[in-house]
């Protein structure tokens, strides 16, 4: 017997268990010297008494870096950042541990409504959020900011290239019955509500609308307009537009921003016939044990200077007077669509939950996306 | 000879902990109702299996099969003489060509899903490489269609061929692989009779690698092929995430585990009437 | 003759299409573009902020503590498992059921297994998720080794033991050997099946351990910028120099 192969495989086995020893199995849920130290606020832990810890769940860079570690050093909380991708899978992973494990999430405001419906959430005290003032009156009566606190907002309309383009678009049906020069350079949305959105305002119906016979037309119209895209895509669509492989897409205010980033020529405008107004907000899970720390974390976030950085480096818009009144004129003019004002914003219809309808939503976008 | 607990007992154990039961769960949410809002609620029925048998769902699961088996062919058309050329090389280069066709995945999905993307669309590599050969005038786009998705698949799911197909035509002896290279024998027979009867184990574990996540992918559709084509995986995944509606969603997976066990059940008992033979 | 030509041209145009995306995928992490799919010129930027991102590094070795843990384990559960139905339960329910695993949609599973986590109060973190790898990569494993053990001479066993070496001792000198290339080739698509696993891992994940596929997958909102291009293209040069330094001192004979 060769006793060379086995030494071989003995070592690779053993190898694999080293390394197995000094990682995995010792990794219990309290910060290691392994995690990033970027997000764990681990090199203050000395300077500020602890005060508890919380657990938080964002998008990756859609805060400031420094953001948790400052944080940390002011108040003495930690903070422990998980990262999700969209907002199906953080409300999906919040339903199947019932809300445990965490003390703030941030995400889209119909997902909160629907969280908040399940009971998962707990409603939001504005007393104790004193930077909550900064925010505009207007956004608090959207009725889910009751257990969600806006974050950022926005609207969803054309973005397109307006040096190929050789007129300006203005209506959703530019997007679902294109110009001939337009066929086969059209993208849509695939996320479930903003698939919907272009054909139910086109038609005149609620962005929430829960007639099935409405939802019918809808579905018709959508099929219809299959035929005429180039793809549905929910992350790369302002790349299209850039590579020019695309010229007019379904896109959200902020993203068409990282295309006119690249290419000036990229306009973004609201279809005349209306779109809906999304909200991204924070939401404290109703199981979180430590509410008091949680409501300091958000309270944080709702200082100006966040809010600043986010409209300077995630283009997007922020609920924030504070904010949206000191911006630089330059910003405003690169990028038009932060200038949106609030009353304008307003008028967009808010995307709820659609509560029993979301069956018929689900099964619409099903045959739309499966039909030839 | 070796106790069979000892080599049953710590896999099973394993997956009756951390597969049954979990699953036994799902099973039970597979016979309840959605709540308004997404909750499940307990309202014992057959509803969702029967809601199963929907022209939608039917035609989006055969498009699935059909494609899921496209994809299997090629991988094994492939698949099968790589893995003959790895094992018939001397031993010292089988090892590095094994671990070069499973390399590239050790790259993320993602990243390698956005190169393919910027090599097919239509103001991308290979169109404008095509155009400046002067073989196609307009540039054309080998995206969001059918044929893309399948590039994908296959692109993602060959080295789950290939490397059961080693594994299985490695043990040939050597004397039987140079049988059909230097003997006066025409090499198809040769194949036909003794190769592929004997390495049938691992074109059958090839193929059911690749044919059972091909069928489930939702993210090459999504991606490559433009979400136009919608598939089992990505209808799935919608019942789960988007619909919230996790009794539908577990009697869809169920009913597509039950129709591919049967598939793997019928295969299971070929395999061993022709090893048997 | 004729066939072998054909064989390894065969094989450079199989090789040529698994390279040609990492080609691309090499010369994008060069883009000084931070877009995903469109080039805007030259750039060694990416690799600069690569050494500064310790979250992605960090998250790196996270995958690979994943992946190397949940290969060990389903390594050998798996290859005993194999074992197991080939000799002495040969049954076709026991063979289906093993497949099972692999036919779960990732979604069911995911969620399957975060609801009993949260049923039976386990914390979660890499270890939920080494754990919840190993489920699938067990029937990975047991059905590439299987490959092996059918038509597996029994003879060469039953004279070990006859010859009077104790069991043990017999699996380590003859069976092992005969059955090595299979748990490696199973092994080997076990670690890179668990490397780049997202649905699962994200669902048994616990806060500040983010795996690679987490991270970048949570980056797509605001960009997946070109330094995750760039920490494929170390890894892969990397791996690919191992390799070639240990073909160069594996001398003649490889070791399986």
């Amino acid at each position: 017997m060769n006793t060379r192969k086995l030494a071989v495989f003995l070592m690779w086995l053993l190898s694999l268990v080293l390394m197995a020893c000094g990682g995995a199995p010792s990794q219990p849920s309290e910060p290691t010297p392994q995690a990033p130290a970027e997000t764990q606020g681990a090199p203050v832990e000395t300077q500020a008494p602890a005060k508890g810890k919380i657990v938080i769940s964002n998008w990756d860079a859609y805060m400031p870096g420094d953001l948790l570690e400052k944080f940390t050093a002011e108040t003495g909380i930690q903070v422990e950042l998980a990262l999700h991708a969209t907002n199906e899978e953080i409300v999906g992973k919040l339903v199947a541990s019932k809300g445990k494990g965490f003390d703030v999430v941030f995400m889209t405001g119909q997902f909160a409504d629907a969280m908040a419906k399940m009971g998962l959430l707990s409603e939001i005290d504005y007393t104790k959020l004193p930077n909550s003032a900064n925010l505009f009156e207007e956004v608090k009566r959207i009725p889910f900011t009751k257990y969600a606190v806006p974050y950022t907002w926005g609207t969803t309309g054309l973005c397109y290239r307006s040096d190929l383009v050789n007129y300006e678009p203005d209506s959703w049906y530019d997007l679902l019955k294109p110009k001939p020069e337009l066929v086969g350079k059209i993208t849509m949305l695939s996320t479930d509500r903003w698939l919907l959105l272009p054909a139910q305002k086109a038609l005149g119906f609620s962005a929430n609308t829960t007639d099935e016979q409405e939802m019918q037309q809808v579905k018709e119209l959508l099929i219809e307009a299959k035929k005429t895209l180039l793809a549905y895509d929910n992350t790369t669509f302002y790349s299209k537009l850039v590579s020019g492989e695309a010229l007019l897409v379904e896109a959200w205010d902020g993203w068409c921003n990282y295309g006119i980033a690249e290419n000036p020529d990229i306009r973004f405008v609201i279809p005349k016939e209306g779109s809906d107004l999304w909200v991204d907000a924070m939401v404290i899970p109703a199981p979180s044990e430590n509410k008091e720390a949680a409501y300091a974390f958000i309270d944080y976030v709702l200082r100006p200077e966040i809010g600043t950085w986010v409209a300077e480096n995630i283009l997007y818009k922020v609920p924030s007077r504070a904010v949206m009144e000191k911006l630089s004129p330059d910003l405003l003019n690169s990028f038009p669509n932060l200038a949106i004002p609030p009353g304008e914003l307003l008028k967009q219809e808010a995307l709820q939950d659609v509560g029993e309808a979301q069956s018929l939503y689900s099964a619409i976008v099903a045959e739309v996306l499966a039909s030839e | 000879m070796v106790s069979p607990i000892l080599l049953l007992g710590p896999a099973l154990t394993w997956l009756v902990i951390f597969l049954v039961f979990p699953l036994a769960l799902i099973f039970v949410y597979s016979f309840l109702q959605r709540s308004p809002f997404g909750q499940i609620v307990f309202q014992p029925s057959l509803d969702n299996y029967l809601r199963l048998f929907n022209p939608t769902v039917l035609r989006v699961f055969l498009n699935s099969l059909r494609i899921a088996f496209i994809v299997t062919l090629l991988a094994l058309l492939l698949g099968y003489p790589t893995a003959y050329f790895i094992s018939s090389q001397p031993s010292r280069w089988k090892n590095t060509l094994l671990v070069l066709v499973i390399l590239p995945f050790w790259t993320s999905y993602l990243i390698r899903t956005y190169a393919w993307i910027v090599l097919l669309n239509r103001e991308g590599v290979l169109s404008r490489f095509l155009l400046g050969l002067g073989l196609i005038r307009e540039p054309i786009s080998f995206l969001y269609n059918d044929t893309a998705i399948v590039i994908g698949l296959l692109y993602g799911y060959l080295p789950f061929m290939v490397l059961p197909l080693y594994s299985s035509i490695e043990r040939l002896s050597p004397e039987l692989r140079e049988a059909s290279f230097d003997l006066g024998a025409p090499p198809l027979r040769t194949f036909w009779h003794i190769t592929l009867p004997l390495t049938l184990r691992g074109i059958v574990t090839g193929a059911i690698f690749v044919f059972v996540p091909s069928l489930g992918n939702f993210f090459v559709p999504e991606l490559l092929g433009g979400g136009q084509r919608f598939m089992i995986g990505n209808m799935i995944n919608n019942q789960f995430l988007q619909a919230r509606n996790w009794p539908y969603g577990s009697a869809m997976a169920f009913g597509v585990m039950a129709i591919v066990l049967a598939l793997l059940f019928f295969q299971a008992w070929v395999t061993r009437r022709t090893e048997q033979v | 003759m004729r066939l072998r030509t054909w064989l390894r041209l065969h094989s450079t145009l199989v090789y040529a299409f698994l390279y040609g995306p990492i080609v691309m995928l090499v010369i994008l992490s060069f883009n000084r573009s931070g877009l995903p799919t469109a080039w805007g010129g030259f750039s060694l930027h990416w690799y600069r902020e690569l050494l500064h991102n310790e979250a992605l590094l960090n998250a790196a070795l996270n995958s690979v503590l994943v992946a190397a843990g949940s290969t060990l384990v389903s390594a050998v559960f798996g290859t005993l498992l194999a074992m197991g139905l080939e000799r002495i339960a040969r049954s076709l329910v026991l063979d289906a059921f093993v497949f099972l695993p692999m036919i779960i949609p990732d979604i069911v599973l995911a969620i399957a297994l975060l609801s009993f986590f949260t049923l039976i109060e386990l914390p979660l973190s890499l270890l939920t998720i080494t754990v919840s790898h190993i489920v699938f990569n067990i029937a990975f494993v047991a059905a590439i080794v299987r490959t092996r053990l059918s038509y597996f001479d029994n003879t060469l066993e039953e004279a070990s033991l006859d010859l009077g070496a104790p069991p043990l001792k017999t699996f380590f000198n003859v069976t092992l050997p005969l059955i090595l290339p299979g748990v490696l080739a199973g092994s080997l698509l076990a670690f890179t099946i668990s490397l780049d696993e997202f649905v699962i891992a994200f669902f048994t994940a616990g806060p500040s351990q983010p795996t690679l596929p987490i991270l970048i997958y949570s980056m797509v909102r605001f960009g997946v910028t070109p330094d995750v291009n760039a920490l494929a293209t170390v890894v892969l040069s990397v791996s690919a120099l191992l390799i070639l330094i240990s073909q160069r001192l594996g001398g003649t004979e490889g070791f399986f």
